[in-house]
């Protein structure tokens, strides 16, 4: 009944976890639950975001992935209403929120530095959004316990923030963003104020948090695996413009560029040359007698060839396709990161930890990979 | 041995020697005269024979006893927490424009915000007394319009405008600098909670300064409750506060032990109010705020 109140009309997906067949879409069946049509931002002449496409499902778990400055933040803040976008259009369940201010948005926002009320205690901060919807004591009471017990703080409600330890904060954050039933919950950097365990730990408790009330997740990021780990999918952006969306498996096997393979994941680049063969490509390897035919049409000309460090092998001297000598090992605990110098360039390795150490610095071994694991990239290497 | 210890020496004498000027200073200049006006207020005077030195209670309970000397505390308290309050009303919001505003403009509003403070008190004083007097630009603006002319001048209302003028920069100084260090992030995620901009404000931008609000309310309370320029001039001879009954025992009576007395009332009383608001306010703030 209550929420009945607090739900403004023309605002049909208030409520989560409803069947999606209820989705009015204004007569535009096609689409998706948010979409960004040709979103811009220009401060002055520089453009921040440019023609930003996406179109989000809903339950899903989407990651906006880039370097510091490639307007991930800036479309996070457009779709909260923050940030107003120079042109472009923003449809949220069939509903244009283009220019509609941040409250009327009703959006569950998770801030880079929780923007937690620090005068008010865990309960009071989550109870906060619930009062602006004037929901009713006993049902705000309800909810409150109800979110908190989702994100494992109950013993915690009447702390106040500076308190609570940075994992803890962080939680509240996301309760405090929950329990207004958010048609969609963006999260800006949630985790990079956290020590590298407990990220990797919120990281897991945020996917469960999420698949739980199968709310739609925007999140922004710069970590890689962050994005890889926990998304459905992930949008890599550089400088304002979007360079691809994928999932994170196809992502990390099937990079379009030497920007995104080199910034999802350790990757190694070999200069070659790609010619047509009538059927796929051939392929040869400067520098070295490489040479092997693929499939598929390639582009021509210069190339690079990307390898993740992963998929090569160490193998005796001798063997393999290129001989090497190991320059480096590092021992990460799971793998050891092995660069062997060869014609081709400086490779990286990964070897997995199974019980013997890979050669030591100075030795010469031989490097296998097989050649469906190898990327043909239009244009040179950089190195 | 003898070595060692000359070395700790001077380190133990260091501190001593830093802060000793200032000790000093402050003996002299704060806590002397101080001492002697409590001697003095134990003193009787006698119109004829002037201060004796002898120990009595007699001013005390001739000050607390008469009605003209309490209503003239009463009035000091009233005009104070007024001034007081309405600083705070005006004082918050516009150290929140403040802190808000970009990079040029804030240097010149801060400037014209502590632009009173250039002044000297008379003479500011002295521009209120024109503007609020019987022929000032109050009145002929009110003649213009077509409404009677108002006695502002001499009245508590034109003690409460000074003093709010004067006043205003020591309230907005200390918010302002609190507000410049919250988090505006804080903000925006009341106002994505589906808060407006005006309840942002209320329920989680100056709750925020609060500790900021307090400062600044005790300066203003006590600059307000100990002033004399102000309420000499703008309340004339007749409305009193306690800084002008001072000047008055002391120059005009010549009971110098009389001035004395009330002059220690007023500073006990000042301080308890003070140190009770302060607990009062900081407690809270300390738990929520740290």
């Amino acid at each position: 009944m209550v929420d009945d109140v607090s739900q403004p009309p023309g605002s049909p997906t208030r409520k989560m976890g409803q069947a999606i067949s209820g989705v009015a879409t204004h007569g535009r069946m096609s689409m998706s639950f948010l979409n960004l049509e040709k979103v811009s931002k220009f401060y002055g002449s520089v453009a921040a975001v440019h023609d930003f496409d996406l179109a989000v499902e809903k339950g899903e778990f989407i990651s906006l992935l880039g370097p510091s400055g490639c307007g991930k933040t800036t479309t996070l803040q457009m779709i909260t209403g923050l940030v107003r976008p120079s042109s472009g259009t923003i449809i949220m369940g069939g509903r244009d929120i283009t220019h509609l201010p941040p409250p009327q948005r009703e959006l569950g926002v998770v801030f880079q530095s929780y923007a937690l009320f620090p005068h008010m205690t865990v309960a009071q901060n989550v109870s906060f959004g619930l009062e602006m919807r004037k929901v009713a004591k006993t049902e705000r009471d309800k909810r409150i316990k109800e979110i908190l017990s989702l994100v494992h703080l109950s013993a915690l409600a009447d702390r106040y923030p500076r308190e609570m330890s940075g994992g803890q904060r962080q939680r509240v954050a996301i309760a405090r963003a929950l329990v207004i039933n958010p048609p969609v919950l963006l999260l800006d950097e949630p985790l990079s104020n956290l020590d590298a365990q407990l990220r990797e730990e919120m990281q897991f408790e945020l996917r469960r948090i999420q698949q739980t009330v199968g709310i739609t997740t925007i999140m922004v990021t710069h970590d890689q695996a962050e994005a890889l780990s926990i998304s459905d999918r992930v949008v890599v952006m550089e400088k304002g413009r979007i360079t691809q969306v994928d999932t994170p498996y196809e992502l990390y096997e099937h990079p379009r560029n030497d920007f995104i393979s080199s910034f999802v994941g350790k990757s190694n680049f070999l200069r070659a040359t790609s010619a047509f063969n009538g059927k796929g490509a051939s392929i040869s390897i400067d520098n070295t007698p490489i040479r092997f035919n693929t499939d598929r049409r390639e582009p021509d000309g210069k190339v690079s060839i990307f390898i993740r460090p992963e998929k090569l092998r160490l193998t005796e001297p001798g063997e393999g396709q290129i001989q090497g000598k190991v320059t480096t090992r590092y021992f990460m605990g799971s793998q050891w990161l092995v660069s062997a110098e060869t014609p081709a360039g400086v490779l990286a390795v990964a070897v997995p930890n199974l019980g013997a150490p890979p050669p030591l610095e100075g030795e010469t071994v031989g490097l296998a990979w097989q050649n469906a694991d190898c990327r043909v990239l239009a244009g040179a290497a950089k190195s | 041995m003898s070595a060692a210890i000359s070395a700790i020496k001077p380190r133990r004498l260091a501190p001593l020697a830093l802060s000793g000027p200032t000790t000093l200073f402050f003996i002299g200049l704060v806590l002397l005269p101080l001492l002697l006006t409590v001697i003095l207020s134990f003193n009787s005077y006698d119109y004829t024979a002037g201060i004796q030195s002898d120990f009595t209670f007699a001013n005390y309970l001739t000050v607390l006893q008469d009605e003209y000397y309490l209503s003239t505390f009463w009035r000091t308290l009233r005009l104070a927490l007024l001034t007081t309050v309405i600083t705070v009303a005006i004082g918050v919001p516009e150290a929140y424009v403040l802190s808000n505003m970009r990079k040029p403009w804030r240097s010149i509003f801060l400037l014209v915000i502590i632009g009173p403070l250039l002044v000297s008190v008379v003479v500011r004083t002295f521009g209120w007394s024109m503007l609020l007097g019987k022929n000032g630009f109050v009145n002929s603006a009110l003649a213009i319009v077509g409404l009677d002319p108002v006695q502002l001048l001499y009245t508590e209302t034109a003690i409460v405008i000074g003093l709010v003028h004067i006043m205003l920069p020591f309230m907005v100084i200390p918010v302002w600098t609190v507000l410049q260090k919250l988090d505006p992030t804080v903000e925006a995620a009341a106002l994505t909670l589906g808060a407006s901009r005006f309840t942002a404000l209320r329920r989680v931008v100056f709750p925020q300064a609060a500790l900021g609000i307090l400062s600044g309310s005790l300066i203003v309370f006590a600059l307000s409750a100990s002033s004399f320029a102000i309420p000499g001039l703008l309340g004339g001879r007749r409305l009193k506060m306690a800084a002008t009954l001072v000047y008055d025992e002391f120059l005009i009576e010549l009971n110098w032990p009389l001035g004395a007395t009330i002059a220690i009332i007023v500073l006990v009383a000042n301080l308890v109010i003070m140190l009770a608001y302060n607990r009062l306010i900081e407690r809270q703030a300390k738990r929520k705020l740290g």
